[in-house]
């Protein structure tokens, strides 16, 4: 897309130009879709608050947890956010996402809880010599499984789509785990108007996912219309990279090189973000939010793409669903 | 003509921006017997909407499963999990996204085989309009009647008839306008608020998102036009304000906020308003939000509402419009959709769940089966999945509600079954019941199981009455805890008693409760520091139903302490009253 915006980098001003809530009075029949999607969301918010005793939000630092997280304080605004928020942390993370958590967890007074499993670490769980699969096995779903049995939770929000790839599109919004976390897509409970049924018995949890109904460009366009702060590496930069069969890899400074690679500087961006070994980078000039949304809409490749994990295996991302990924 | 294709207009980036900030929302359900072209007629939707990804299309090209004898089978775009694609059925609900220039789109895709209903009336639950395929060279079936019942029982507006296959019919314009005016005189007698009829080709796209060159005589919009313009005749926000409250917002003594979503009508500062159940009548102070306060909101809109008085009110709890309140009654008669392969059973008692509320329910009467495919109403004595059935329901506290037909939020509920926790059943209310008719006293008697004259009433029958056994729990240190314990259960309507610890001897204590057993209570016993030997004797007249809290772990935080202690108090005395009922019958 060559046509020049008026629009700049607006993730430094403080308001938007374009605010959601507009002339301060809804017409109902003028409703936009991006009103209608995060009122859905603040219902879904509330309504797992009011019903469990210990819920939790599993923040991943990327552009769908930062929606989400601006959701709940506007879903409990004044008050704050009355749960704890969890990264699991797989130790493989950008240190810029690690600081960019940190910074803005302490900005919104939010509790913020960091679990690893440490035991796999120690053992040297690395994707190198497991590889992915197995990896995210041990850091991802089993140390998410291992923080919410230690921290009690009975519910857990997550900011997964239905759009993002297939097998979640049957996801409910309440979507029960059994007590071993698995999913059992075969057998979910009936979801009918916006009606949760929250019962579970002890040990079982259900994970609650209020950007359901949300698209990657819905997702876009909120944090562009919010001005929500996102982690930097979503913005095109120059930046060190080796290239790395048909990805590109960010060079990170501890980072070892493969015999025959070497580093060079390409204006890069992330389009999703997991951990430094797996998420590759895409060639980019979007530096500013309305670049993003032009580039997604002209590209059209789906976002996890860069995302080694979901193409080891068709089906894939269904088999980690079931053994209690999320 | 279909800018909506265009996803980036002529004037720029900069107005697709502006045009995607204000889209609308149409949610949409689709329905069609199996192998009508459903998935095909989805697949191509987000195909020529542009909203298929490069890499899912490669994946598409280079599958092996082309079932389709075009080049791309686009029902596998909307293939979800991996068992289905082995069987070559899909198996629930699906949700699919897609966008233009005009609005935004949720398909609640929901396939057509002997679980059918149930997933119907699923996606049809939340749809503005219902897409019903016809294969042209099948013509209208009984399945056709069937989806049309479901779409306009389950309330949904708009009416979308696709002829499908037109390409097989050597796109005829005689084989449509039979099936149109047959299709749209089914329409007619469901009364929607409008019908159209589209012959369409799912698989070369005719009618679909373009205009089809061969059906030069068919002068209507393509389905996307038609998707992009139907009116969003969201009646729930003409209706009298009603505010399910969700969640009380007590950052600091200075604040208390009402928090939920606008179920009906609209709210402005000032406006006088009806607490229920309570019957007390403040005005509103302010809408707070997030983004500053709003001088006016509607529904479907989450607020936080402050009120001029301090009133009682909380979770559960509605606030309502002083002029057009909505019924309030404790028997009402509903249609029944039964989602679970364990039949209803008339006189247990289920979990229903009404906008934020929660309360006992029991089935009084069952007063007809609705037969799908002919409309019939048939006599029976009980509900199966996927069975749609009146049913007149009592519950134990009032349940504030409007016919669904005016209201689908405070129309609505779902029953839940109290020991598996499942979801059972769905439905929608039509009116209140003034008084329990005859037909449901005589079900009502149930109430005291097959006992026989002169014999004592049974724990059964008590149970049943009180939706739960006899229960005891004991918490030592935390009066305040086991204060509000009891209010809560009260609240949620249990039989609840607390009785302190003031030092009785053992003997007394073990009197005191037996009788309390007996009578099926909840016994909340709370002191300083409860003794090993009074723990004992509540352990020894509670059976299985004693339950000492101090080893619980419950929460240091006290109201959490008291929810995480009404979770366990209501699984330690759940009772499930279906299998209370066949244990009598096995047992006579
Ligand atoms: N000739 C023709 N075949 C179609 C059309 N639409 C779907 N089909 C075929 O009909 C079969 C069933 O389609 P599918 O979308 O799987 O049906 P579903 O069971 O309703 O989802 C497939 O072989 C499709 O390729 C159409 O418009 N014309």
């Amino acid at each position: 897309m060559t046509q020049a915006f008026q629009i700049e980098s607006r993730q430094v001003k403080d308001k938007p130009p374009r605010s959601l809530a507009g002339k301060r009075a809804s017409s109902p029949a003028r409703l936009n879709h991006l009103k209608v999607l995060e009122a859905e969301s603040i219902h879904i918010l509330r309504e797992a608050v009011a019903e469990f005793a210990r819920p939790v939000m599993l923040y991943s630092i990327g552009k769908d947890s930062s929606v989400m997280l601006r959701l709940a304080q506007k879903a409990f605004f004044p008050g704050k956010v009355p749960f704890p928020l969890l990264h699991v942390d797989t130790s493989y993370k950008f240190p810029e996402m690690i600081a960019f958590r940190d910074s803005y967890a302490r900005e919104i007074g939010a509790d913020l809880i960091v679990h690893q499993n440490r035991q796999a670490l120690a053992e040297g769980a690395n994707p190198f010599s497991l590889g992915t699969q197995k990896c995210c096995g041990l850091l991802k779903t089993q140390a998410l499984l291992g923080a919410l049995g230690e921290g009690g939770f009975d519910a857990a929000f997550g900011g997964a789509r239905r759009d993002e790839e297939k097998s979640r599109a049957k996801e409910r919004i309440y979507s029960f785990r059994d007590a071993a976390g698995q999913w059992d897509p075969k057998n979910q409970r009936p979801e009918l108007w916006n009606i949760f049924n929250s019962r579970i018995n002890k040990g079982e949890h259900i994970r609650v996912f209020p950007l359901s109904n949300w698209t990657e460009l819905d997702v876009w366009l909120y944090i562009y219309a919010e001005n929500i702060p996102i982690v930097p590496l979503y913005f095109a930069r120059e930046r060190k990279v080796v290239l790395r069969g048909s990805s590109i890899m960010l060079a990170l400074d501890d980072q070892e090189l493969l015999p025959g690679e070497r580093t060079q500087t390409l204006r890069v961006r992330m389009r999703s973000l997991g951990c430094a070994p797996c998420t590759g980078a895409i060639r980019s000039d979007a530096d500013t939010v309305p670049k993003i949304i032009d580039e997604m809409v002209s590209f059209r490749r789906s976002e996890r793409e860069n995302r080694v994990i979901d193409h080891d295996e068709e089906g894939s991302m269904e088999v980690k669903k079931r053994e209690g990924y999320f | 003509m279909i800018s909506a294709l265009d996803r980036t207009p002529p004037a720029g980036f900069d107005l697709f921006l502006e045009q995607h900030l204000k889209l609308e929302l149409l949610r949409f359900t689709t329905a069609g017997s199996v192998d009508d072209g459903k998935s095909t007629l989805i697949g191509r939707l987000l195909h020529d909407s542009k909203s298929v990804y490069e890499d899912q299309l490669e994946s598409l090209r280079n599958s092996r499963l082309n079932r389709s004898t075009g080049p791309l089978d686009f029902s596998l775009l909307t293939d979800g999990l991996r068992a289905e694609r082995e069987q070559g059925i899909t198996i629930d609900v699906a949700y699919r996204y897609f966008a233009t220039a005009r609005r935004k789109f949720i398909i609640a895709d929901t396939p057509g085989h002997e679980q059918y209903t149930r997933n119907m009336a699923t996606g049809a639950s939340t749809a503005d309009l219902a897409v019903i395929l016809i294969d042209c060279t099948k013509g209208v079936l009984s399945q056709t009647r069937r989806h049309a019942r479901i779409a306009a029982l389950l309330g949904i507006p708009n009416l979308l008839i696709a002829i499908n296959k037109m390409d097989l019919a050597g796109f005829s314009q005689e084989i449509f306008d039979q099936l149109k005016s047959e299709s749209l005189a089914l329409a007619q007698a469901l009364a929607f608020v409008s019908a159209v009829c589209i012959p369409v080709s799912a698989l070369a796209g005719d009618n679909v998102a373009t205009r089809s060159h061969n059906m030069p005589w068919y002068s209507g919009l393509t389905m996307l036009e038609h998707l992009e313009s139907v009116p969003l005749g969201r009646q729930d926000n003409a209706g009298a304000l009603r505010f399910p409250v969700q969640y009380v917002i007590r950052p600091d003594s200075s604040f208390r906020g009402f928090a939920g979503q606008i179920a009906g009508g609209r709210v402005r500062p000032g406006d006088f308003v009806k607490a229920l159940p309570s019957g007390q009548t403040t005005r509103i102070q302010s809408i707070v939000t997030f983004d500053g306060e709003l001088s006016s909101a509607a529904s479907p809109l989450s607020v936080t509402l402050r009120l001029q008085d301090e009133i009682d009110l909380s979770r559960g709890d509605m606030l309502v419009s002083t002029n057009s309140p909505p019924h309030v009654s404790r028997h009402f008669l509903a249609m029944l959709v039964w989602m679970n392969s364990q039949p209803l059973v008339l006189g247990a008692t289920y979990i229903l769940m009404h906008t934020t509320h929660r309360v006992r329910a029991t089935i009084r009467a069952i007063r007809y089966r609705v037969n799908v495919d002919t409309a019939e109403h048939e006599p029976t004595g009980s509900v199966s999945m996927n069975e749609i059935a009146a049913v007149e329901i009592a519950t134990v506290s009032p349940l504030f509600f409007d016919p669904y037909s005016r209201n689908r939020t405070t129309g609505s509920f779902i029953l839940i079954d109290p020991l598996s926790n499942a979801t059972v059943g769905a439905a929608m209310i039509q009116e209140p019941l003034s008084q329990i008719p005859a037909a449901a006293a005589s079900a009502g008697s149930g109430e005291l199981g097959d006992n026989k004259p002169l014999e004592p009433i049974r724990n059964s029958a008590r149970a049943r009455k009180n939706g739960h056994y006899s229960a005891a729990v004991s918490l030592s240190g935390r009066l305040g805890v086991a204060v509000e314990l009891e209010k809560l259960l009260f609240r949620k309507n249990l039989q609840v008693t607390r009785i302190g610890d003031d030092g009785a001897p053992g003997k007394a204590l073990a009197a005191v409760v037996g009788v309390l057993d007996a009578a099926g209570l909840i016994v909340i016993y709370s002191g300083a520091q409860i003794s090993r030997e009074h723990k004992q004797i509540l352990s020894k007249v509670f059976s299985d139903c004693y339950l000492d809290l101090d080893t619980a772990n419950l929460s240091s935080h006290d109201e959490l302490a008291v929810r995480q202690a009404a979770e366990l108090v209501q699984s330690l005395s759940a009772v499930n009253l279906s299998s209370l009922g066949r244990q009598q019958v096995s047992h006579a």
